[in-house]
C-alpha cells in the first residue's frame, strides 16, 4: 500500500513541509525540501524514524549537580523511553569533559551517551546555590 | 579587596566594553578582538559565561551558522574557548548599574566598584520572559507557577523538578521544548495552550516536542482562571474567536499542579532607557543604524536586547557585526548621526531592523511578518524607486527573515524614507 505523507523537516529551524510517497520499504519525494539534508530526513522519517536525544545525568562532586548529555547518533524512536530510563539511572563523577562518554552502547543500540558540557570538581560547597 | 567593609574603587580604560556574556556578548567580543580592538572587556552578573545557553540542553544550535547541530552548552563552550584564546577579559558576578553618554560604565561586584571608560560599548543584555502579570490572568496566587525559562533552569541546571501535572500557556519555543523535557523527566504534560490560530514556536519544535509525544496543542485557547490555595489546583481554559474574544460556554477546567508560561520575551533595556537611547516600540530594543549603532554615538546593540531572535545562529551573526563596528569606532572611525534614511515597516510587516541607514553599501536587514502566508512578495521602496522585489515561498512570524539591499550614494543623499512591504502575489 502506498501512502502519501506530509513530513515537517526538523533538521533546521525553517521546517520545510516535505510531501513523500512511501509503502514502508520504498520511498519517493514529491516536493517541498529546500536542501539535501531534507531528503535524508524525510527518508529516515518515512522508513526508520529517529531522534537526537538530549537530557542530563546526575553528577557526583561537581560544581553543578547535573551534566547535560546527548546521544552520539540519533536514536530509533521506539527505543527513546528505554534509553531515557538508563540515562536517569546513571551517575558520573566530576570532573567531566565535554565529549566524554557517559554511557557506552546504551540499550545495545551501538549509540553512546556523551557529555555536552565540561563540569569541574566542586571546590566550594555553596557554588551553585 | 574589601577594606573595612568598604568597596575598593577601580578605574579601567578599555577599547570595547560589552555588557552581557551570553551568546551575543561572546560573539561581539570575539569579533571586536578580531577587528583590531585590543582591550575587550565583557561584564556579566552571572558566575558563568554563555548566558542562557547552558540550560538549553537540546540540540539544533549552529546548523545555519556552521552546518553542525550542537546543544546549547556545546555552542557556548565553542565561543568561550575562542574568547579565552584571545585573552578577552571577563568580569563575572559583576552588575552594571549605570551607563552614561560619554561611555562610562559604573559596575559593582562583591569586591569592587568599577568605573570603566570605554571607547565603545556593546549592549548585549539579552531579554526577560513575560509573566502572568503582562497578561493579567485572573485568579489565585498559589505556588507552582513558573515562566518556562525558569523551569528550564531549575530542571536542567539545578536538578529541581517543578511538578507532576503540567499545563503550558503559550507555544513559544521554550514552552514547546519544556513540554518534551518535562515528559522526559516523568511529568504528565496535559497540554500546550495557544491563543493564536497557529503555534508561535518553530515548526520543527511542534513536531519533535509535541507530536512525537502526543502532547495536545490547544490553538485558539487561553487560560481564563488560575485556582489553588497553597499549590496550584487547576486552570480554566476557554476558546477564543477570530478577534480573540472569549467564547462563553467553552470553558474547561484542567486539574494540574504546575503552570508554565511561554508568552514571549522582552528585551532588557533599563540601562539603555536611563540614558535616553531611542527604543523601537515594536522590537522593544534600541533603534539602530546599519552598523547596529544606537542613537548614541559609540554605543552599539546586539542580540536579544536589540530584537528577539529565533535562532542563536542569526543572533551571533548580528552580534559579530556589532562587535566589528564597535572595534572600528574604538579605533577612530566614527559615523555621522544627523542625516539618515528612516526604514518604515509597511503593509504586512511587523518590524524591520536596522531602522536607520546613513551610509551607502550593502545593508543586511532582518524582519518579522505580521501573520503566516502561503506565498508572498517582498518589496523595498524609496519613493517610486523599487530597490528589491523578492518572491517568498512560505512565511511565518515565528521565522525571522533576512535579506540584503544595496543602497547607493545617491539614495543616501536624496531619500528620506525606505519602505518595506509585503503582498500576497
Amino acid at each position: 500500500m502506498t501512502n502519501k505523507k506530509e513530513i515537517t523537516c526538523i533538521v533546521c529551524p525553517i521546517g520545510c513541509k516535505i510531501l513523500v510517497k512511501t509503502n514502508g520499504k520504498d520511498f519517493e519525494i514529491c516536493n517541498g525540501n529546500k536542501c539535501k539534508k531534507g531528503i535524508e530526513y524525510a527518508k529516515s522519517e518515512a522508513l526508520d524514524p529517529r531522534r537526537m536525544l538530549t537530557s542530563s545525568v546526575l553528577v557526583n562532586n561537581g560544581e553543578w549537580p547535573l551534566v547535560s548529555v546527548k546521544s552520539s547518533k540519533s536514536v530509533p524512536k521506539n527505543k527513546i523511553i528505554q534509553v531515557l530510563k538508563l540515562i536517569k539511572k546513571a551517575k558520573v563523577d566530576a570532573p567531566i569533559k565535554l565529549g566524554q562518554s557517559i554511557i557506552k552502547n546504551v540499550a545495545n543500540t551501538r549509540i553512546d551517551i556523551i557529555a555536552t558540557k565540561s563540569i569541574k570538581k566542586l571546590e566550594k560547597k555553596d557554588f551553585y546555590i | 579587596m574589601v577594606e573595612q567593609g568598604r568597596l575598593m574603587m577601580i578605574n579601567l580604560k578599555v577599547d570595547v566594553a560589552i555588557i552581557g556574556a551570553g551568546p551575543a556578548g561572546l560573539a561581539a567580543a570575539i569579533s571586536a578582538y578580531e577587528n583590531g580592538a585590543k582591550d575587550v572587556i565583557v561584564i556579566d552578573r552571572n558566575s558563568w559565561l554563555g548566558g542562557i545557553l547552558p540550560q538549553c540542553i537540546h540540540d539544533g544550535f549552529g546548523v545555519e551558522e556552521i552546518g553542525i547541530s550542537m546543544t546549547g552548552p556545546e555552542y557556548a563552550e565553542m565561543y568561550i574557548k575562542k574568547a579565552e584564546k584571545f585573552k578577552i577579559t571577563f568580569l563575572r558576578e559583576t552588575m552594571v548599574l549605570q551607563l552614561d553618554k560619554n561611555r562610562e560604565i559604573i559596575a559593582v561586584n562583591k569586591q569592587e566598584l568599577l568605573k570603566i571608560k570605554a571607547k565603545s560599548i556593546v549592549l548585549a543584555m539579552g531579554c526577560r520572559e513575560k509573566t502572568r502579570w503582562n497578561f493579567m490572568i485572573p485568579g489565585d496566587r498559589p505556588s507552582g507557577i513558573y515562566t518556562a525559562g525558569v523551569a528550564q533552569a531549575f530542571i536542567n541546571l539545578y536538578n529541581i523538578m517543578v511538578g507532576k501535572n503540567v499545563v503550558i500557556l503559550g507555544s513559544g519555543d521554550v514552552g514547546l521544548i519544556m513540554a518534551r523535557r518535562l515528559k522526559f523527566e516523568g511529568a504528565n504534560v496535559l497540554g500546550v495552550i495557544e491563543i493564536l490560530p497557529y503555534a508561535s514556536g518553530l515548526p520543527r519544535n511542534v513536531v519533535q516536542c509535541l507530536d512525537d509525544y502526543d502532547i495536545p496543542l490547544y490553538l485558539n485557547h487561553t487560560v481564563t482562571y488560575i485556582k489553588g490555595r497553597d499549590r496550584l489546583e487547576s486552570v480554566t481554559i476557554a476558546q477564543v474567536d477570530g478577534k480573540m474574544n472569549l467564547i462563553s460556554g467553552t470553558e474547561k477546567e484542567i486539574k494540574c499542579d504546575t503552570l508554565l508560561f511561554s508568552l514571549g520575551l522582552i528585551p532588557e533595556n533599563e540601562l539603555s532607557r536611563n540614558i535616553n537611547i531611542v527604543i523601537d516600540d515594536v522590537t522593544g530594543g534600541p533603534i539602530v543604524n546599519q552598523i547596529f549603532e544606537t542613537s548614541i554615538s559609540g554605543i552599539f546593540a546586539c542580540g536579544n536586547c536589540l530584537q528577539v531572535y529565533d535562532t542563536v545562529d542569526a543572533l551571533s551573526l548580528g552580534a559579530k557585526h556589532a562587535g566589528k563596528h564597535a572595534a572600528k569606532h574604538a579605533m577612530g572611525l566614527k559615523s555621522k548621526h544627523n542625516n539618515y534614511i528612516q526604514v518604515v515597516s509597511g503593509k504586512g510587516i511587523r518590524y524591520v531592523v536596522p531602522q536607520r541607514i546613513n551610509k551607502s553599501g550593502k545593508v543586511h536587514f532582518s524582519l518579522r511578518v505580521e501573520k503566516p502566508r502561503e506565498s508572498a512578495t517582498l518589496h523595498v521602496f524609496t519613493g517610486d524607486n523599487e530597490l528589491l522585489k523578492k518572491r517568498l515561498p512560505w512565511i511565518n512570524p515565528a521565522n525571522m527573515m533576512e535579506f540584503d539591499v544595496n543602497i547607493d550614494e545617491e539614495t543616501i543623499k536624496s531619500a528620506k524614507k525606505l519602505e518595506v512591504t509585503l503582498d500576497d502575489k
